[in-house]
């Protein structure tokens, strides 16, 4: 026991003095979380529109009015004429231009139909969807409004209500996400890194031909990355919940048993990386592309795995990220306990089961 | 059991595939004894090596270090043996006192024993100034002296040395060598692989491999009479070029 202390002291030696190890642990998780969290966002604010209005009559005015109004919206432009349309979007500040026909107020008394064009600029196709869905709904409700007084005789009326996010705040999404991906990153990413470094160094051979049992020698490799990830994860908690008000609904002590265990699976496959991997420059490119890539498209952090083709679907599930995406979900927003997890859980568990197990022969052999 | 042999190779063989990298070779070393393993680039020391030292299994044969098993105790062999190779066997990030402490505690000293090896080693090699700072930013000789004094931490029986002068200047070689006599006087059994011939003449006896073989093994003063030239390096090219 001894012996095993004075190892994973020496460990912390090593990352403490590695200024890029620091920067990775520590720097990394709080940038990111704030970059997703305040930059990085599904939501529009102010975007500029352009109107070009062929009638400038009663009704567009106060049509117009209520889009300037709306905080989405500020109108930054009027223009003349059809042919102004494409250059105000090739200058790129204008995001969307409202073109009202002529005659908008007469037809729309003596026809009861107008016509708005909303033109977007799809260069960012997820922006130029959320300004054509905000502008619709303004003009749903205006039209509503007009309609006030007057019962249709069939009416279908949506109620909307949305659960567990009723804001729909973005980082809610990327909460989970971002703390999958660096607990990935530090647990397997790191622990590869530092144990392929003392293979390229030599002194793996040294720890090899001393009394020292190889699977201490990976305990102790691993285990200050375990405490230091469990660092992490309770930094990124802490700051979502009084930087971001997010809430945690479930148990706390089960997200943290979750992450325990998700923490040791993203540990096994990083020992996994190093027993393939010779020096560190391929261990670093395997766990970037064999498993930050694919965590970060097709665990549902940021593509919906529902609109994936069939093929890719089958493939997340084997991605672990995916399942503790879920539990992160399912206890920080809904609140649901193991009874509804107890699948995810298992999953995870197996996983990291199977990872330590294919490591530990694979180790053996490197041994020979 | 002090006359036995402390270290017993049999017919050693290590085949990988077809090509056999360590093809039956057979010697004994003495307690005591400073044992060059010589051979160019390939020959196959560096795999005999490992065999000996239990990091890498042998296909057939017998051998017994310090009175063990290779194939059987190689975890008692382990505690017996001190090794030092040629990348270095210590750590740049760590301070001198640090790796000091590090590898006695691996090798399953004391705190007090711990204490009481270093305060010696920073004497005898005069490491007062440079304990607390970094390994990396010493000069190869240092951490050269250094590593080998790490590797005699826990008084092994047999010390392995796997190139250790590799790149370093001639003085600090000839330093190097009379720490190597020093630890052999004090009982210690040296068994050395080197690619400099002027070393060779300075061991007890040696061996020379070629292609996985052992072609050469007794004194260097009888080596160069059976070999009829006046130099080891004349030795190793009449038998290296066949």
């Amino acid at each position: 026991m001894k012996r095993f202390k004075g190892f994973v002291r020496k460990e912390f030696y090593h990352i403490f003095r590695d200024k890029r190890s620091l920067f990775i642990l520590f720097g990394m998780p709080i940038a990111q979380i704030l970059l997703f969290g305040f930059a990085i966002t599904n939501e529009i604010n102010n975007v500029d529109i352009a109107v070009l209005d062929h009638s400038r009559d009663a009704t567009t005015g106060e049509i117009i009015n209520k889009i300037a109004a709306s905080k989405y919206f500020s109108i930054n432009e009027f223009i003349e004429r059809e042919t102004d349309i494409e250059s105000v979007f090739q200058k790129g500040k204008i995001k969307a231009v409202l073109n009202f026909e002529k005659n908008f107020s007469r037809n729309l008394i003596r026809d009861n139909t107008a016509t708005i064009q909303i033109i977007t600029d799809a260069t960012d196709p997820n922006t130029a969807n959320t300004i054509s869905n905000y502008t619709s709904s303004i003009l749903r409700n205006y039209q509503q409004e007009l309609n006030r007084d007057i019962q249709l005789a069939y009416q279908v009326l949506p109620e909307i209500r949305m659960v567990y996010n009723p804001e729909l705040k973005g980082v809610f999404m990327f909460v989970p996400g971002v703390m999958t991906i660096i607990l990935m990153l530090v647990s397997a990413m790191m622990t590869s890194i530092s144990i392929t470094r003392e293979k390229e160094l030599g002194t793996m051979e040294i720890l090899l031909v001393s009394p020292l049992k190889p699977v201490l020698i990976i305990i102790g490799k691993v285990v200050p990355y375990i405490f230091l990830s469990v660092i992490n994860a309770i930094v990124i908690i802490v700051l979502s919940i009084f930087v971001f008000k997010m809430p945690i609904q479930g148990s706390l002590f089960l997200l943290g048993v979750e992450s325990v265990l998700f923490i040791i699976t993203s540990l096994s496959l990083g020992i996994l990386i190093s027993t393939i991997s010779t020096t560190q420059q391929t261990a670093m490119m395997v766990s970037l592309m064999g498993l930050m890539l694919p965590t970060i498209l097709l665990s549902g952090f940021i593509f919906p795995i529902s609109s994936m083709p069939v093929p890719l679907q089958v493939i997340s599930n084997i991605i672990p990220a995916k399942w503790f995406i879920v539990l992160l979900k399912g206890i920080m927003l809904k609140g649901v306990g193991i009874v509804y997890l107890w699948k995810e859980t298992l999953l995870l568990f197996g996983m990291a089961l199977f990872f330590i197990v294919v490591s530990v022969r694979k180790y053996k052999i490197r041994l020979e | 059991m002090d006359n036995q042999p402390i270290i017993q190779v049999e017919s050693l063989t290590k085949r990988f595939g077809d090509f056999s990298a360590v093809d039956a070779i057979t010697f004994k070393v003495d307690k005591g004894e400073i044992f060059g393993f010589l051979g160019a680039n390939g020959a196959g020391k560096t795999t005999a090596m490992k065999m000996l030292i239990g990091i890498s299994n042998p296909t057939s044969g017998k051998a017994h270090v310090a009175g063990y098993d290779v194939f059987t105790q190689a975890e008692s062999i382990k505690k017996s043996i001190g090794y030092m190779s040629q990348k270095f066997a210590l750590y740049d990030d760590l301070t001198v006192k640090e790796n000091i402490t590090f590898f006695g505690g691996i090798y399953g000293l004391s705190g007090a024993q711990i204490k009481e090896k270093t305060a010696l080693m920073i004497e005898e090699l005069e490491l007062h100034e440079v304990a607390h700072q970094l390994v990396g930013a010493l000069p190869l000789g240092w951490k050269q002296k250094i590593s080998f004094s790490v590797a005699l931490l826990h008084n092994p029986k047999i010390v392995f040395l796997d190139e250790p002068t590799g790149g370093v200047d001639p003085i600090t070689r000839r330093q190097f060598w009379e720490m190597i006599y020093k630890t052999a006087h004090n009982g210690t059994t040296v068994f050395v692989t080197t690619h400099y011939m002027d070393e060779a003449e300075y061991c007890d006896r040696v061996s020379i491999m070629v292609n996985g073989k052992i072609e050469a093994l007794d004194t260097p003063k009888r080596l160069k009479e059976q070999f009829e030239v006046d130099s080891m390096n004349d030795v190793f090219l009449k038998l290296a070029r066949g």
